[in-house]
Formats: structure tokens, C-alpha cells, sequence
């Protein structure tokens, strides 16, 4: 009996699921609405030098570039299953749509936080 | 067993709730059709007795499965106001004044009436083998397989399954597609894999690795929510697509394979 | 014996038909947005690694009031998100005994839930509330 394809997809949905839910929030709440209105001081918090300084460190870039694949594999594994129940057939182009810019999210994280 | 007082309800007398029971008969209609029922009714009255007057009374042929009358059987598994139910663990009280829709099982074809063709369960559980694997050839001189009670709490709830079907109704990964094993036989599945007594997890786990295992489960977690025997099939498959997952892991390690 | 003629039922619209699966779906529904805020988010690094001039303007992106509007949304999601991924997980383990008795589904969600204000508030002391 063929073994299914899915665990390394749901090991990242797993993943992504666990830190989006630890700090999803808290990290949308931050750059999102508290640096653009300047709440709590996070407005200092995420200036260029700032930002630019937090991205050069090792630790830095591997912690931007976890958020965003991660997140997006969750939601891209997510996303598929939804579709199925949805009532739309799951197939390659499907699979591409879905796991593919996840893919391309990563790679593009990665390349442009090297180039930081 | 419970202490009931002599008491029936705060209701003893007759009361009359519409029953609408979506009606097919293969021979005759081409679609289901609902036909409505007044059924008279005591509060002590569960809805498969609101049935049998019906048949008694009312249309002898509304066909309907039953057995045991206190949801051990697991024959009378129906939609009940959309929810699906055991027909002898369920009240007509609760549902007055109505009107109450039954319905055949959801996600089975239906056979007649009120009774599905249930064989794609029926065909699929030799193939989880529902038995005890001894690993070792075992003599009745050695005397009884001991358990400790920690070991029997490992698979005990599991064990509770009568194979009503409500969660094949609940699970809308299984009407999608039901090459999808489903809740019900992946937890009598996972029952024999945590009984210590059991050595065939590895041929059963196959089955768990495949897209037909747990791997069509989407969590949905309406299986555990209906079991009337609180088996918790949602814990079963999820638990093994943990399992599953890990046992994936493995073998990416040199010299496993 | 009359013919068998097993009648399928369609399963259109089959998660409007009950509240249960109305909230599975709004679960599930959370990874768009999870993946929106990523998107945000990849921007944003792309804008960093062009420099000065183009992070300034993901910035002051951020700073309209339709992003601020789009991620109070995604506030609100994400908070969902957390409550329904922590209420899920307790199916995802085996029996968790601690002293003898079997650690009950609520107590991990409670834990979990923990966690992620644990987290949270961490998040929030190491980038909020530092005047410079």
C-alpha cells in the first residue's frame, strides 16, 4: 500500500500552525497596528537602522525568514484541504497554486534576507 | 443503573409532534420525498418508539432498522434534525412541538427509507484486522495474558465502539470520498495497536501511512462529538497522524528504510 | 424481490448545514489570512534588502489607514487562530498521564493558550515600550 505524500507537508503545517499561534498575534498587533500608530514606543522599534541591524545578525534572518515560510506553509497545506472542501478537485495545478508560492515565498525570503 | 422515580416527567400527559421522514422506495420514486407524520407522544417516549407507532399505526411500510431499544446495538443510527443520532437514545420531548425531520445516515447511500447500504464499512473492516496478532505462539498451559490496569486504560475507551456509524455521518471528509477509512475503523484500528496483547501494529500502521488512512482526516473533530459511546475517534486518527509523521521522519535516517 | 437502487445523497453545501461545520470552516479559513500577513511581512524583507529609501516606503505603507484597518482584521483571525489551534491540539497527542490520572483535553488547551500569552508578552517587552 503506497504511503501518502503528506507528512512532510503536515509536519510544516504543524509547524507553521504552532509559532503562528504562539506569536501571530502578538506580531501582527506590533508591526502592523502599534509601529504605524507609534503605540508603546514599538514606532522606534521598527526603524531602518533598527530593522536593517536586526536582519544582519545570523539569528535574525533565520528568525524573519521562519516566520514567513513557515506561516506560509501552514496556510499553503491548509489552503489545499480547504479547496477539496470547497468541492474543487484536487490536482497538480492545484498543488502547484497552493504549495507552490509557498515555495516561492521561501526562496524569496531567503535571497533577499542574504542580500540584507 | 440509575434511581427514576415513579414519576415520568413534569408532562405525563399525550402530546402530538410532526415527524417529517425523508421517504425512498427504490422500486417506485425516483428521488426521496418527505412525508409528514402527527405522532402522539408521552415524554418518556424516545424518537424510534415515535417510529414504531408510525409503522404500527400510521404506514406499516416505513422501514427503519432497530434492535436493543438502549443504544448498545448500534442499529438505529439516523439524522435527527440534522444531527446524527441514535433513534432509541433520543427524545421526542426535546424536539416538541416539531415538526422533527429524520432522515437516513448521511454520507451512506440509502438503501430505503430510513436504512442505508452500510457494506463499504462492512467490506473494510477485515482489512484493519479486528483481532488480536499474538507475536509469539501462545499455550493455554502458559495460563491467562495479564494486564495491568494502566495497560488495559491505553486502549479501554476505544474498545467501546458499537459501530452505529454516527461518525461516518458526522465526518464530511468520508462523504467526499469514502476511500477515506474513517473514524470508526481507525479507532478499533488504533484499539488493537495500544493492546499490549497485540503484535501487528506494524501491518496495520500500512494502512494508517496511506492517503486512505489518516491522512484524509482534516480534524474536523465532529466524530467524537456525536459518538454515543464517547470513543473519541478524532483522538484515534490524530494521535496516528503523529505517529504516521514520526514513523516518516525515521526512515529519512541513514540506514533505516 | 424488487430491484436494489442505493440513493447518493450530494454533499453541496454540505458545511452550511450545521454550526459545527460552519466553525470548522471559519477555522480553516484562518490560513488565508496567515498567509496575507506572511505576504506583508516577504514584502517588507524584499523593501529591506533594497534599501533605505524602499523599507521607508513599506513603512509608511503600513501607515494608511486601510493597512491599519486590514490588520486589526488580521488581528482579530490571528487571535482566532491561536484559540482554535490550541482547542485542536489535545486530538493530536496520545494520553498525557501525570500522576496517575489522564491530563484532561482543556487542561492542554489551558496550557497552550499560556503559552502563547507567555510569548506574547516576551514579544512585546523585546520590541514595544523601549523609549530610545
Amino acid at each position: 500500500m503506497k504511503r501518502s505524500t503528506q507528512p512532510p507537508f503536515w509536519l510544516l503545517f504543524g509547524a507553521g500552525g504552532m509559532l503562528s499561534a504562539l506569536v501571530g498575534a502578538m506580531l501582527v498587533f506590533l508591526t502592523g497596528i502599534a509601529a504605524p500608530l507609534g503605540l508603546f514606543g514599538a514606532g522606534t522599534a521598527f526603524t531602518y537602522e533598527r530593522a536593517a541591524a536586526f536582519a544582519h545578525q545570523p539569528l535574525g534572518k533565520l528568525a524573519v525568514a521562519a516566520v514567513i515560510a513557515l506561516f506560509l506553509w501552514h496556510g499553503a497545506h491548509r489552503i489545499y484541504h480547504t479547496l477539496h472542501d470547497f468541492g474543487v478537485r484536487l490536482n497538480a495545478f492545484t498543488w502547484l497554486a497552493c504549495y507552490g508560492v509557498a515555495l516561492a515565498g521561501t526562496i524569496t525570503a531567503a535571497v533577499a534576507l542574504a542580500v540584507v | 443503573m440509575h434511581a427514576r422515580s415513579n414519576k415520568v416527567s413534569s408532562t405525563p400527559e399525550t402530546r402530538t409532534i410532526a415527524v417529517e421522514v425523508l421517504r425512498y422506495q427504490p422500486g417506485d420514486a425516483t428521488t426521496p420525498y418527505v412525508e409528514r407524520f402527527d405522532v402522539p407522544f408521552t415524554d418518556d417516549m424516545s424518537v424510534l418508539q415515535g417510529l414504531q407507532h408510525i409503522k404500527d399505526r400510521l404506514d406499516g411500510s416505513l422501514t427503519f432498522r432497530w434492535s436493543c431499544r438502549m443504544a448498545i446495538c448500534g442499529s438505529c443510527g439516523m439524522m435527527i434534525d440534522g444531527v446524527p443520532r441514535l433513534a432509541c437514545h433520543t427524545f421526542l420531548r426535546d424536539f416538541w412541538p416539531g415538526p422533527l425531520r429524520v432522515e437516513a445516515l448521511a454520507h451512506f447511500p440509502i438503501e430505503r427509507d430510513l436504512v442505508v447500504d452500510a457494506s463499504d464499512f462492512i467490506d473494510k473492516l477485515p482489512r484493519i484486522k479486528p483481532w488480536l496478532e499474538p507475536g509469539v505462539p501462545l499455550r493455554v498451559r502458559a495460563g491467562e495474558h495479564l494486564q495491568t490496569p494502566a495497560q488495559l486504560a491505553r486502549y479501554e475507551s476505544f474498545s467501546h465502539c458499537i459501530n452505529c456509524l454516527l461518525c461516518y455521518a458526522a465526518c464530511p471528509q468520508y462523504g467526499l470520498d469514502n476511500s477515506f477509512l474513517g473514524p470508526g475503523l481507525t479507532a478499533l484500528l488504533h484499539r488493537y495497536n495500544s493492546d499490549s496483547r497485540d503484535a501487528a501494529r506494524a501491518e496495520r500502521m500500512e494502512l494508517v501511512d496511506s492517503e486512505e488512512g489518516v491522512w484524509g482526516c482534516t480534524a474536523v473533530g465532529y466524530c467524537s462529538e456525536v459518538c454515543p459511546k464517547h470513543v473519541d475517534p478524532a483522538n484515534a486518527v490524530n494521535q496516528n497522524k503523529t505517529a504516521s509523521a514520526l514513523s516518516w521522519l525515521v526512515r529519512l535516517l541513514p540506514g533505516r528504510a | 424481490m424488487a430491484a436494489r437502487r442505493p440513493y447518493v445523497r450530494p454533499m453541496d453545501g454540505w458545511w452550511r448545514r450545521d454550526r459545527f461545520f460552519l466553525k470548522y470552516m471559519a477555522r480553516e479559513l484562518t490560513a488565508f489570512f496567515v498567509v496575507a500577513y506572511a505576504l506583508v511581512l516577504l514584502a517588507g524583507v524584499i523593501r529591506l534588502s533594497q534599501g533605505r529609501g524602499a523599507f521607508e516606503g513599506w513603512l509608511d505603507g503600513l501607515r494608511s489607514g486601510w493597512s491599519v484597518a486590514l490588520h486589526l482584521v488580521l488581528l482579530a483571525v490571528f487571535l482566532f487562530h491561536t484559540y482554535s489551534w490550541f482547542s485542536i491540539m489535545p486530538k493530536t497527542m496520545p494520553p498525557l498521564v501525570v500522576s496517575g490520572h489522564r491530563v484532561p483535553a482543556w487542561a492542554i488547551t489551558a496550557a497552550g493558550l499560556a503559552c502563547a500569552g507567555v510569548a506574547s508578552i516576551a514579544l512585546f517587552l523585546a520590541f514595544a515600550g523601549r523609549p530610545r
